[in-house]
């Protein structure tokens, strides 16, 4: 009976089967379908449009105008906020909505990265906060506790960032390989581990800036700060940085012979095994890797974006990491473009705030449901292993002798 | 007098697929008729439609004469079809009773089960045809063969007098099936019908009535059941076959896989391979012989190196391979086919390009460095699929959207595509069709005539009998004994009981058939 055993896919595996069998229309129905139920949430939570619902029936109009006026003011606010603000002085200032757009996606990009790859190794990676956590703080320590000439120190404490996100994603990695631990609670509790280590680290000489009763740490250097682009705007190098990581995701994974054992192992680990790829090699440097793309993004945002250390240096970074690999269906350029969406959702919604006094809590709203369209389906579909139709196995049977 | 269950014109579509196209089918009380096809060839999903578990797109069931609607199983057991699944419908951790009484229980009072009733069931069709259960034993710890006559008898409570069975032997010893037949002989004597779906032509031989040949989802022919195995192999495959395989007697050299004391201790601490040694010189085959679980997997596992407990001695010229990584071991020139394809064969979601060079990924010319080289990969995998015949779109193609057949072929096209000194093939030609079979068998004979030391693993006496030049028998972990290839089937069917050579060669010389059925089976499987 064990073969049978051997031959079910686990719950993941048929996940990660049914997510990457969709197609982009679901994924653009998906984020059109969240919009516009967060254009209805809008709208119901908006007072004037309450005011003229009140007489309804003698005045319909009335309310339809609040309605429309309501949800397109909240939209065009967002859109002004995420990509160009026409209203704005000069050129440059126009840009900055779109600037701020891309200073949300850096880290999002490195991150979402560190969860994609692992995924297609077949391992669910819950603990990029934890490697965002030790990269930054590792390239902090490089950054403020060392003095270094101007290039190399940026270069210096970016590597420490990816070292740093690498060891704690490896020790996830390897300890799956070594004792088969299911890597989502040792990453959990890495996460943890991570946090209260950097809390900790902050009450320290060595971290704690002087002067300060806050668990924040000093300044990073002016040498280890990653340069912004313009006034204005907290975008810096760092975007170039997760680009960079983005393109040698794409590389390994498509064209190098670690990518094509990740992906053998990912697929079928028995299948590897017997084809001599050492499956547990795999899980290590598959977490080594990915955790070191998250410490970049960690360096990131201590060398760029925050400029120093602090508690919340991750904020929610580490798990909106997997909402973006996830809707980008784990391939690098997905993942950078969910990122770039998120972004900007993220930056549209400050303004749209601020402008129409839309709860800002209604982008998480979209997002959320953005995520539960697209991961929704398959999930359902690979716990209950409900059959798309046109994949029954009669068919599948009867077509591969045809074919 | 009408039959008892009549197919006309079944039509059934998957989309622009025909999978059965205008069938008509006749089985009349009390009879056993045979399906026989390939692979694929629409057998299935034609019994799926007659158990309601389909919806035919057009024509009509009849059952005595009155045309009958299945929308689900129950409607179908309702109108007295019952189906014996090959993949068995049983809950475990249940007993005998307990199975047979699930989804039909039978309460008294408020609302309590009736087990004993269940019990008395079983104990009544038990009897009634020698089946031999115990309506307490709990399912799991029941044999194969066991196991599947609680199926037959959750039909029969059911009224079944139509019972579908759906490659009921690819599972079961050859005595086991011995016993199957002797059941179904029975059965047909109480005026059961029988569809006995199969690809193995022994058996249709053996026990049909009628024959039905489907192939590509039509009705080709139905052929007397005194036609040849090879006509019908040949009308299965809808060319001529040759059943046996063409091979010269062997040019056996130097002893190139010497296996000594080999012992392996599987994860529950059980001894699976005991103290097992022989050889494989180059340029023969030798077929390792065995019923299903007595420790043939396991000892080609442990010479990949993919059991961690095994101890002994494996030498392949003078290097010990024991201890060392599968993937050194592959270096070594050992080329393997695991048992199954789906799970340690093949990655289904990679394209066939990618599978055919699973194991030699980041080998020169496939890669430079940590590169790989997909425009040479793509290349080098049309060369392999128009040399192994590979039915497949292009070498982009997903592995798991081909038949298991085209699969076999894939993972046989790469391990005979590098320089090999042994080849360990576990159940090459399992599940595969007539067609497929010749082709796999004839490159194996092939790659023995090169002068590479086979060693085959095989539950099929078939099998055995066509490629082997020695045959290994394996009973419980240890070696029974070690017979020439032209061993007589009888011989080698009591040895997989494991009854020693000697004994069994004198056993089979005083009743030639082995209908009485042996109960040595059941207790292998465990």
């Amino acid at each position: 009976m064990s073969e049978n055993a051997s031959n079910e896919l686990t719950v993941g595996q048929r996940f990660f089967r049914e997510l990457t069998t969709g197609g982009t229309a679901l994924t653009l129905l998906s984020i059109l379908l969240a919009m516009l139920i967060g254009a209805v949430l809008i709208v119901v939570s908006d007072p004037d449009v309450q005011g003229t619902a009140a007489y309804f029936f003698s005045r319909p109009t009335d309310t339809l105008l609040a309605i429309w006026e309501s949800a397109s003011s909240a939209y065009s606010a967002m859109f002004a906020g995420a990509i160009i603000d026409f209203d704005a002085a000069s050129v440059g200032d126009a840009l900055i909505p779109l600037a701020d757009t891309l200073t949300y996606a850096t880290p999002l990009i490195g991150a979402g990265l560190a969860v994609a790859l692992a995924f297609r190794a077949g391992l669910l990676n819950i603990g990029a906060q934890g490697q965002i956590l030790i990269g930054a703080t590792l390239a902090g320590l490089v950054g403020f506790g060392m003095d270094l000439p101007a290039v190399v120190h940026i270069g210096f404490a970016v590597l420490a960032g990816f070292i740093g996100g690498a060891i704690w994603g490896g020790i996830a990695g390897f300890i799956k390989a070594k004792t088969g631990a299911h890597e989502v609670i040792v990453t959990i509790m890495l996460n943890h581990i991570a946090a209260l280590l950097l809390a900790y680290l902050l009450t320290t000489q060595l971290f704690r800036r002087e002067g300060q009763a806050a668990p924040i740490s000093p300044f990073v250097a002016d040498s280890a700060a990653l340069p912004r682009f313009f006034d204005g705007s907290r975008l810096h190098l760092g975007l170039f940085v997760v680009l960079l990581a983005a393109v040698y995701s794409w590389w390994l994974l498509s064209r190098s012979t670690m990518g094509f054992r990740f992906k053998a192992v990912g697929h079928n680990p028995h299948a590897a095994t017997t084809a001599g790829i050492s499956v547990g090699r795999s899980y290590t440097a598959v977490m080594f890797i990915g955790g070191g793309l998250a410490g970049i993004a960690g360096a990131s945002q201590v060398l760029g974006t925050e400029s120093y250390l602090s508690t919340s240096i991750a904020g929610e970074l580490g798990f909106d990491a997997i909402t973006v690999a996830l809707l980008g269906r784990s391939s690098p350029i997905g993942t950078v473009a969910a990122s770039l969406l998120f972004g900007a959702l993220r930056a549209g919604a400050v303004t749209m705030q601020a402008q129409t006094g839309t709860p800002i809590d209604i982008v998480l709203v979209v997002q959320s449901l953005i995520v539960l369209f697209i991961a929704a389906p398959p999930l359902v579909r690979a716990v209950f292993r409900i059959k798309v139709r046109a994949a029954s196995p009669m068919a599948a049977e009867v077509g591969g002798k045809t074919a | 007098m009408l039959a008892k269950l009549q197919l006309r014109g079944i039509t059934k579509r998957f989309g622009s697929l025909v999978a059965n196209d205008r069938i008509d089918l006749t089985v009349e009380q009390g009879e056993i008729h045979c399906l026989l096809g390939e692979n694929g060839a629409g057998k299935s999903t034609l019994m799926n439609v007659i158990y309601g578990l389909l919806q035919p797109d057009e024509g009509e069931i009849l059952v005595d004469g009155e045309p009958i609607v299945c929308h689900n199983p129950a409607d179908a057991m309702a109108a007295g079809i019952g189906m014996v699944h090959q993949h068995f419908m049983l809950v475990p951790v249940f007993t005998v009773a307990e199975n047979v009484m699930l989804g039909a229980e039978q309460t008294y009072g408020p609302d309590f089960l009736d087990i004993d009733a269940a019990r008395e069931q079983v104990r009544e069709i038990s009897a009634r045809y020698g089946f031999h259960v115990d309506p307490d034993a709990v399912v799991e710890n029941l044999p194969v063969g066991v196991q599947q006559r609680v199926e037959i008898i959750k039909a029969l409570v059911r009224d079944a007098h139509v019972l579908i069975l759906d490659e009921p032997t690819a599972v079961l010893t050859p005595q086991e099936t011995d016993e199957l037949i002797e059941i179904m002989r029975q059965l047909k004597a109480n005026g059961t019908s029988i569809v006995f779906i199969t690809h193995k032509l022994r058996e249709v031989r053996a026990i049909a009535d009628r024959i039905t040949v489907i192939r590509l989802g039509k009705v080709v022919g139905e052929p007397d059941v005194s036609a040849s195995e090879s006509e019908l192999a040949s009308l299965m495959v809808g060319r001529a076959v040759t059943l046996a395989v063409d091979k010269e007697p062997p040019d056996v050299g130097d002893v190139v896989v010497d296996v000594r004391g080999l012992t392996v201790v599987d994860e529950r601490d059980y001894i699976v391979v005991d103290d097992v040694s022989f050889d494989v010189r180059a340029g023969e085959i030798l077929a390792v012989a065995g019923v299903q679980g007595n420790g043939q997997t396991e000892l080609t596992e442990a010479i990949m190196g993919l059991q961690r407990r095994a101890t002994g001695s494996v030498l392949l010229g003078d290097v010990e391979l024991l201890g060392k990584s599968v993937r050194s071991v592959l270096r070594a020139g050992v080329g393997f086919v695991p048992e199954d394809r789906k799970v340690d064969g093949l990655v289904g979601d990679f394209s066939v390009a990618e599978n055919l060079v699973l194991d030699r990924h980041d080998q020169a010319p496939f890669a430079s460095g940590p590169m790989l080289k997909p425009a040479v990969i793509r290349r080098i995998a049309e060369d392999s699929i128009a040399e192994f015949d590979i039915r497949t779109g292009s070498g982009a193609t997903l592995a798991r959207t081909l038949s298991g057949g085209n699969q076999q072929k894939v993972v046989i096209a790469r391990e005979l595509s590098r320089p090999l000194r042994v080849l360990i093939a576990a159940q090459p030609t399992r599940g595969l069709d007539v067609g497929s079979i010749e082709f796999v068998h004839s490159r194996i004979v092939a790659e023995r005539d090169k002068g590479t030391a086979v060693l085959i693993v095989s539950t099929e006496l078939d099998e055995v009998s066509a490629i082997a030049d020695r045959v290994l028998v394996m009973y419980r972990g240890t070696v029974v004994g070690v017979v020439p290839g032209d061993t007589d089937r009888d011989v080698l069917g009591l040895m997989m009981a494991g009854v020693p050579a000697d004994e069994a060669a004198e056993r089979a010389r005083q009743h030639h058939t082995l209908i009485e059925g042996l109960a040595a089976g059941e207790d292998g499987d465990e």
